[in-house]
């Protein structure tokens, strides 16, 4: 005799197994398509799992907290992830050194005018609390930004959401940018979109150009930790 | 594989005692890159042993990123009314922040001769 489908549902949907093996087939899928879709800006992995999951949960009446008993596991990564960053950081070192001056110089200007501006607008379009201290640090690789944001007392899930939004549309606006604006030195590129849209930003420098790929993600690095440092001044100037 | 998840674990755990026990405004795995980079300068041998492990963690930074993500779900009232803004200041900062990345960074490299040749 098999069992009643419903109740294995039941089963299944309150433990963490159903939707820690969901979270990694959605990456899986969207890593596909985003292959399929040759690796362009709109065709983001997280962008497309996040998706299938959100519609999976509506669909299913599953609450987030339901599902991120699952997750988690995945979530905690965040945390080394930030941590092993320090192997490219320090790969990068001879070539941070070659260039350091104009490499502080585009980082502080990056980092503070990608603060402050944000924190400008939206201040100006009404937006105010919690959603503003989440949005400060959405120019840093996201498990930092998620870390900045907790303390400032913004939620993480909208850090997440964002700094995901100004990765892709970094990604997707830096070159048509800077060819416009006849910037050709490909450090000065590297450097500010690594600065401005962290991962998916360097991701999409190092399909331009090798050495734009590098500094972007000097660029990431350093950000991750100046905007810990600009976000809470910055929040404060405006919060 | 086990010793290298232990050492990047250690490093983010000595970075998290520091930044709450200084009152730090960086997030305790941020001090854990900190020091980790430290720690390669002063052994190198430290780098090209962590290196497997740490580049398959960061092969997949993006996938570590998706649980959060989904809690845009518990988000979408706050988005139907301030997504036009949010998105606004979003677009806008991104291109005043590569524009001034890269000018400063062009400025400074003429002032200080390390043009690109």
């Amino acid at each position: 005799m098999s069992a009643d489908p419903a109740l294995i549902w039941a089963y299944l949907s309150e433990g963490p197994l159903l939707w820690l093996a969901a979270t990694l087939a959605a990456y899986a899928a969207g890593d596909w398509i985003s292959r399929a879709a040759r690796r362009q800006g709109w065709a983001n992995p997280v962008l497309i799992a996040v998706l299938l999951l959100g519609l999976l949960l509506l669909g299913t009446g599953t609450p987030y907290a339901t599902y991120f008993e699952g997750a988690q596991f995945v979530h905690f990564m965040l945390g080394p992830a930030t941590v092993c960053l320090a192997l490219p950081m320090y790969d990068n070192l001879p070539r941070m050194r070659a260039a350091a001056l104009p490499i502080l110089a585009g980082l502080v200007a990056g980092s503070a005018v990608a603060v402050v501006s944000a924190l400008a607008i939206a201040r100006g379009l009404g937006i105010e609390g919690p959603v503003l201290a989440a949005l400060a640090p959405k120019s840093t690789t996201a498990p930092v930004a998620i870390g900045i944001a907790e303390r400032l007392g913004g939620q993480p899930t909208l850090t997440a959401v964002l700094v995901l939004t100004t990765g892709i549309l970094g990604a997707i606006i830096v070159t048509p940018l800077f060819d416009a604006l006849g910037l050709r030195d490909w450090r000065a590129r590297g450097l500010a979109v690594g600065t401005a849209a962290h991962g998916i930003g360097t991701a999409r420098a190092f399909q331009v150009n090798p050495t734009a790929g590098a500094f972007a993600g000097i660029g990431m690095g350093l950000n991750a930790i100046l905007t810990a440092f600009i976000a809470p001044l910055a929040l404060r100037l405006f919060g | 594989m086990v010793h290298a998840l232990v050492t990047i674990l250690t490093f983010q755990l000595a970075g998290e005692v520091l930044s709450r026990g200084l009152g730090l405004p960086v997030p305790g795995p941020v001090v854990g890159l900190v020091l980790l980079v430290g720690a390669m300068r002063l052994r190198p041998a430290l780098a090209e042993w962590l290196r497997p492990v740490a580049q398959g963690v960061l092969g997949h930074l993006s996938l570590f990123f998706v649980p959060a993500g989904v809690g845009i779900i518990g988000h979408l009232p706050l988005l139907r009314e301030h997504g036009v803004a949010l998105l606004a200041a979003i677009l806008g900062s991104t291109v005043l922040a590569l524009v001034a990345g890269a000018l400063a960074f062009t400025l400074v490299a003429r002032l200080t001769g390390q043009e690109e040749r």
